[in-house]
């Protein structure tokens, strides 16, 4: 525990050392103001809430938490203190959460300073307090989801470019699994139960449940298993990467 | 204290080391020597179980890396090759993630962190970030960082390399001091080290052990080993070189050279007395002396000998 806390610290601080805090939370911030506001049409809504701003945080996480986490393990291997990092007395999975965590909460600290949204509909007018927080709670639970791809991605190259187009990729498909555009390619000669079993992969389903203030058991399940399952494959690729 | 038993190391097709063996005892600093891409840092990144060898053992104050990794981690001190580090950290930020680490908190922890410092001479650049660090300052954090838990194993890949001869000087120092209480592994490529701080040294080419004993063993491999050099004002006769060849033990007297009125002999023979039974010839014939040495050996003879054999043969 101490050890993950102690990569944590490393991770956080490595952020607010680099500019990479500073234009991430800048720029995430003035992209959610665009997004909600003028192409969510907030005001001209006439509605208390803030799903302008929700419907439109998984395109906008589809490019912005890649470029967080390609640096993860990319840059370790780039710059040789992955040597360094797993000859010292820790675990790879401690490694790997240690970083994942950091990242996580980093993008929560982002979620969280989006607040002057929520003080402005709470101006203008009632909302539904309660579905805000679980929107919020969506938000932070699929950050991680995008958070593990990339981190997970991010192990198998030494290229942060390549870490970082990739974890796009991969993204996109799992936004989209819900949609024809997955579907019709399995379309005809996969089973349906594979089928259905893409199509309840979506983030966007299990994401919009959340967000319309439906907290299910098995909506969080998804997520916290998927982010379990990307990490663990993470720390194999750790693993018998690292030396590459 | 460090166990290897029969390593080997594959890279696809590539024997990078194949069945080495050697061990390491405390108080004793072994130099690993051998041409770039012998499997020197192959090997050290196996001890330290950064790399999973293809077969053999390594056990490190009695735990195997492969079994126990943690534990091994734990009792080493590592200085990769290159000593990376983060470049985003200062010095002293640095120091402090390791020393968290390594399970140090609180006021342990500052004076390790102090300590280490102190040793590496970074006291001028703690709140400098890596990245802006000369060489030599980045080499000495990567010293710092490996020496700071204070371990009973020690293993550094090319410690001195990038440092000036006075940083060079200073390190070898502080390797000498730490060396009674520790085992020590260092890999190098500058002959002149292993002469310096080392109690062994052991070559490897093309992944295999080609070579393990004192440096004094190895410099006894050298052709020139125990060969006097004798120097004299003139040019004597050619006689000259017919005594020295009648005198007992010598083997070969070879001519060197004649130049600005000085001749240059080079006699070789086992015989320790050598240089006695030379000086005698030479004041019975009343040879004018202007220089007389027994030669120790020439250790970069010896290394290209026994790390290029291989190709020759080939």
């Amino acid at each position: 525990m101490s050890n993950i806390l102690a990569i944590y610290k490393r991770e956080i601080n490595g952020y607010f050392a680099t500019p990479v805090a500073y234009v991430f939370i800048v720029i995430f911030l003035m992209l959610t103001g665009v997004f909600t506001f003028y192409l969510g049409g907030l005001f001209e809504r006439g509605q208390a809430d803030l799903q302008p701003f929700f419907a439109y945080l998984p395109w906008l996480y589809l490019f912005l938490i890649p470029a967080l986490s390609m640096r993860l393990w990319a840059e370790e291997r780039k710059s040789g203190s992955i040597e360094l990092l797993m000859t010292l007395p820790i675990s790879v999975t401690q490694a790997v959460l240690g970083k994942f965590i950091a990242s996580w909460l980093f993008v929560g600290l982002a979620l969280l300073l989006t607040f002057p949204l929520w003080i402005t509909v709470n101006y203008l007018g009632s909302p539904d307090n309660p579905v805000i927080f679980s929107g919020y709670l969506a938000a932070f639970l699929m950050a991680g989801a995008y958070l593990a791809i990339g981190s997970c991605i991010s192990a198998i190259t030494r290229n942060q470019v390549i870490a970082f187009v990739i974890s796009v990729v991969i993204s996109f498909l799992f936004i989209l699994s819900g949609f024809p555009l997955v579907l019709d390619f399995f379309e005809g000669w996969a089973p349906q139960i594979l089928i259905d079993a893409i199509s309840s992969m979506s983030f966007l389903t299990h994401f919009n449940t959340i967000v319309k203030g439906v907290i299910d058991l098995r909506d969080i399940i998804y997520f916290v298993s998927f982010i379990g399952c990307w990490l663990l494959a993470n720390v194999i690729l750790v693993e018998m990467k690292k030396a590459d | 204290m460090i166990e290897v038993q029969n390593l080997s190391k594959q890279f696809g097709a590539f024997n990078a080391v194949s069945d080495i063996s050697f061990t390491v005892n405390k108080g004793e600093v072994l130099g690993f020597l051998g041409p770039n891409g012998a499997g020197k840092s192959t090997t050290m990144k196996m001890i330290t179980g950064f790399l999973a060898p293809n077969s053999g053992t390594v056990k490190v104050c009695g735990s195997d890396v492969i079994k126990s990794p943690i534990a091994v981690k734990k009792s080493i001190g590592y200085l990769p090759e290159g000593a990376p580090a983060y470049g985003d950290m200062t010095v002293v930020n640095f120091l402090k993630f390791v020393a968290e680490i390594r399970g140090f908190s609180g006021a342990e922890k500052t004076k390790r962190i102090e300590n280490a410092i102190q040793k590496a001479n970074l006291e001028g650049v703690v709140h400098k970030t890596i990245e802006t660090l000369s060489k030599g300052f980045k080499r000495r954090v990567g010293l710092a960082q490996s020496i700071l838990h204070d371990p009973p194993v020690l293993v550094m890949d090319e410690p001195t390399d990038g440092l000036d001869p006075n940083q060079k000087h200073e390190v070898r120092l502080l390797i000498k001091e730490m060396a009674k209480n520790k085992a020590i592994i260092i890999s190098t490529h500058i002959l002149e080290e292993v002469d310096a701080i080392c109690d062994r040294a052991i070559i490897i080419a093309q992944g295999k052990v080609k070579f393990d004993g004192t440096p004094e063993e190895l410099e006894s491999l050298s052709e020139y080993h125990n060969s006097v050099r004798l120097r004299l004002d003139g040019y004597p006769s050619l006689n000259a070189e017919n005594l020295l060849k009648r005198l007992p033990g010598v083997k070969k007297v070879e001519h060197v050279n004649s130049k600005d009125e000085r001749t240059t002999y080079r006699i070789y023979g086992g015989e320790k007395d050598l240089l006695k039974e030379v000086s005698r010839l030479a004041q019975k014939e009343q040879w004018v002396i202007d220089e007389i040495a027994v030669e120790k050996g020439h250790l970069d003879d010896v290394f290209r000998q026994l790390t290029t054999e291989q190709e020759a043969e080939g």
